[in-house]
């Protein structure tokens, strides 16, 4: 399993690269499902792997679709290490470790596009410049979508169109991304033609 | 401390008129000969199409640096509603404070210099004094000081505005939307989009990225100088006189594309141009870009026959890419019908004037 593709489109649409070890003070790593795979890779080619993990605390929590790998984080022998059950989960400890992180910290992220984006938001409200936090997508391609019209966010969106969570209305999936809400679009597919709804698609896995 | 506007508003310039339910929006004709024809030429096409935003031709848009007319009272009736249903049609970042402020300033400074019957603004160092006749606001407040002020100074300003707004500040080499007002929007969010860099908020528009024209319109923009305002057209379709096709409605008025029929075409169908004006501000170095929202109805347009002749070329031999991406593709037949009754295949005169 390597770095999840991205097929080329919208200049909104978010890209990833391969984490990279890179030196700093504090190695604050997150991620979910088959994220701990890049970590693990990051690790095994980094020059100082022992002096990173040394410095480094992990959050991890497991995939969309199930994928527990917290094994494989939890013996590294990083100075922290937590494992949540969910995202939301996770997210409260980000904020308060955040609180706390000075210059020189580097941020790894891996996983969903849902982790990435949540994780990256709640980097940037520090003030950080998100093209300086390494992000790289792993595993479920499932979305995280917002419904342009009633603003509610559906996760783990599989199918195109797909039923908002919140008000019900039939949405298609577009590629144009917000950092600000970490989601992508959903607009009403049949509002021109109420009710001629066409058949969902998977789309993402 | 609120906005509200003091009745008798309208007098008799200012039209009485809504952009919503009975659409009772009209065209004086007066106000049609001076309506913004964005095509100079039989065919359109994408271009970056700036240039410098100077007053112009007396009895035209271009005659004052913000243009107001015989719609602006009821549009800005039209835009408190917007905002009353919905808070999320204006937004500002934190660190877009100072730049709300320079365009506060700007607007006062221009509009009480070019319509001096309407608005007034007397200075005492940091205390001034706006007075808005159309909409009956007389209001002293500390400059640069949120305080006094009953909505943010963006908000504050662009409530009594034509014009959806966007502010840009600028760093690492391009602009980021990180304040916008949108009440007259051509089916963008600015929920969605505030936040975004330049060539992100233009991701969905097709075809234009390939061309390189966000690349060189981005370029131009970063060299943009204050006091040397720049603008261009752009231009789409909109069923009845809808200020507000806002994403966050569309399921609303959505439907109202399969309404169009060939009787009532001509009165129904709407060609909405943007006239898309551009300022750098002097303490933020932000950029302020006005997008100001003109409609006209078919049936309006064809009473200068040199754009009925016109208008039917552009909609006939449009791209379709862009027809879809401007929301007309299922009306262009019957568009393109209605308007060839006006079109008898004489030559057109170069430039979007309606004579010479």
């Amino acid at each position: 399993m390597t770095l999840t593709p991205v097929a080329p489109t919208i200049r909104s649409r978010p890209v990833y690269a391969p984490l990279e070890a890179r030196a700093g003070h504090l190695h604050l790593i997150v991620a979910d499902g088959e994220g701990a795979e890049a970590i693990t890779d990051m690790l095994a080619k980094a020059p100082e792997a022992a002096g990173l993990l040394a410095s480094a605390h992990i959050m991890y929590c497991p995939g969309p679709t199930g994928t527990d790998l917290s094994g494989s984080l939890a013996g590294l022998g990083a100075a922290q290490y937590f494992r949540a059950p969910t995202i939301p989960a996770l997210l409260p400890r980000l904020g308060r470790v955040l609180q706390d992180t000075h210059m020189g910290t580097q941020f790894y992220l891996a996983g969903t596009e849902g982790l990435i984006g949540q994780a990256e938001r709640a980097i940037m409200a520090t003030g950080f410049p998100y093209n300086a936090i390494q992000k790289e997508h792993r595993g479920s391609t499932l979305r995280r979508v917002q419904c342009v019209h009633c603003k509610g966010i559906t996760e783990n969106v599989a199918t195109d169109p797909f039923k908002c969570s919140h008000c019900g209305l039939s949405l298609f999936v577009r590629d144009h991304y917000s950092r600000r809400i970490a989601a992508f679009q959903g607009v009403n597919i049949d509002a021109e033609d109420p009710g001629q709804v066409p058949e969902s698609v998977v789309r993402f896995k | 401390m609120s906005l509200d506007f003091k009745p008798g508003a309208f007098n008799d310039f200012f039209r009485d008129e809504t952009f919503r339910d009975d659409f009772t929006y009209r065209n004086s004709p007066q106000n049609i000969r001076r309506f913004p024809f964005p095509f100079d030429r039989d065919e359109y096409m994408y271009s970056v199409n700036m240039e410098p935003h100077v007053p112009g031709r007396k009895g035209t848009v271009f005659e004052h640096i913000f243009d107001v007319d015989e719609h602006y009272v009821a549009e800005m009736i039209d835009r408190a509603k917007v905002l009353a249903d919905d808070p999320l049609r204006c937004q500002s970042l934190p660190h877009m404070t100072l730049a709300g402020w320079d365009l506060l300033e700007l607007i006062m400074e221009t509009k009480a210099q070019e319509y001096p019957e309407w608005f007034s603004l007397e200075k005492n160092g940091n205390r001034w004094r706006w007075i808005n006749r159309p909409l009956g606001i007389d209001h002293s407040f500390t400059f640069m000081d949120e305080s006094t002020l009953p909505y943010g100074p963006f908000e504050y300003i662009t409530r009594q505005t034509q014009g959806d707004f966007t502010l840009q500040d600028e760093r690492d080499g391009t602009l980021w939307m990180d304040a916008g007002i949108a009440t007259s929007q051509a089916d963008w969010s600015v929920d969605f989009d505030v936040g975004m860099n330049f060539h992100e908020w233009h991701a969905p528009v097709p075809l234009a990225h390939d061309m390189g024209v966000f690349d060189r319109a981005l370029k131009f923009l970063l060299k943009l100088q204050h006091g040397a305002p720049v603008r261009r057209f752009n231009w789409t379709m909109t069923v009845n006189p809808l200020l507000d096709t806002a994403p966050e409605t569309y399921p609303k008025w959505g439907p109202t594309k399969t309404t169009l029929t060939p009787e009532n075409l001509g009165q129904k169908q709407h060609l909405r141009v943007e006239l898309q004006t551009l300022y750098r501000l002097p303490r933020s170095n932000a950029i302020a870009f006005d997008i100001r929202c003109y409609l006209a109805s078919f049936e309006e347009l064809v009473t200068v026959p040199k754009w009925g002749r016109r208008l039917h070329r552009v909609v006939r031999d449009i791209h379709p890419d862009l027809a879809t991406y401007k929301g007309f593709i299922r009306n262009r037949p019957a568009m393109e019908a209605w308007l060839s009754k006006y079109d008898d295949g004489a030559p057109t005169s170069p430039g979007w004037w309606p004579e010479d």
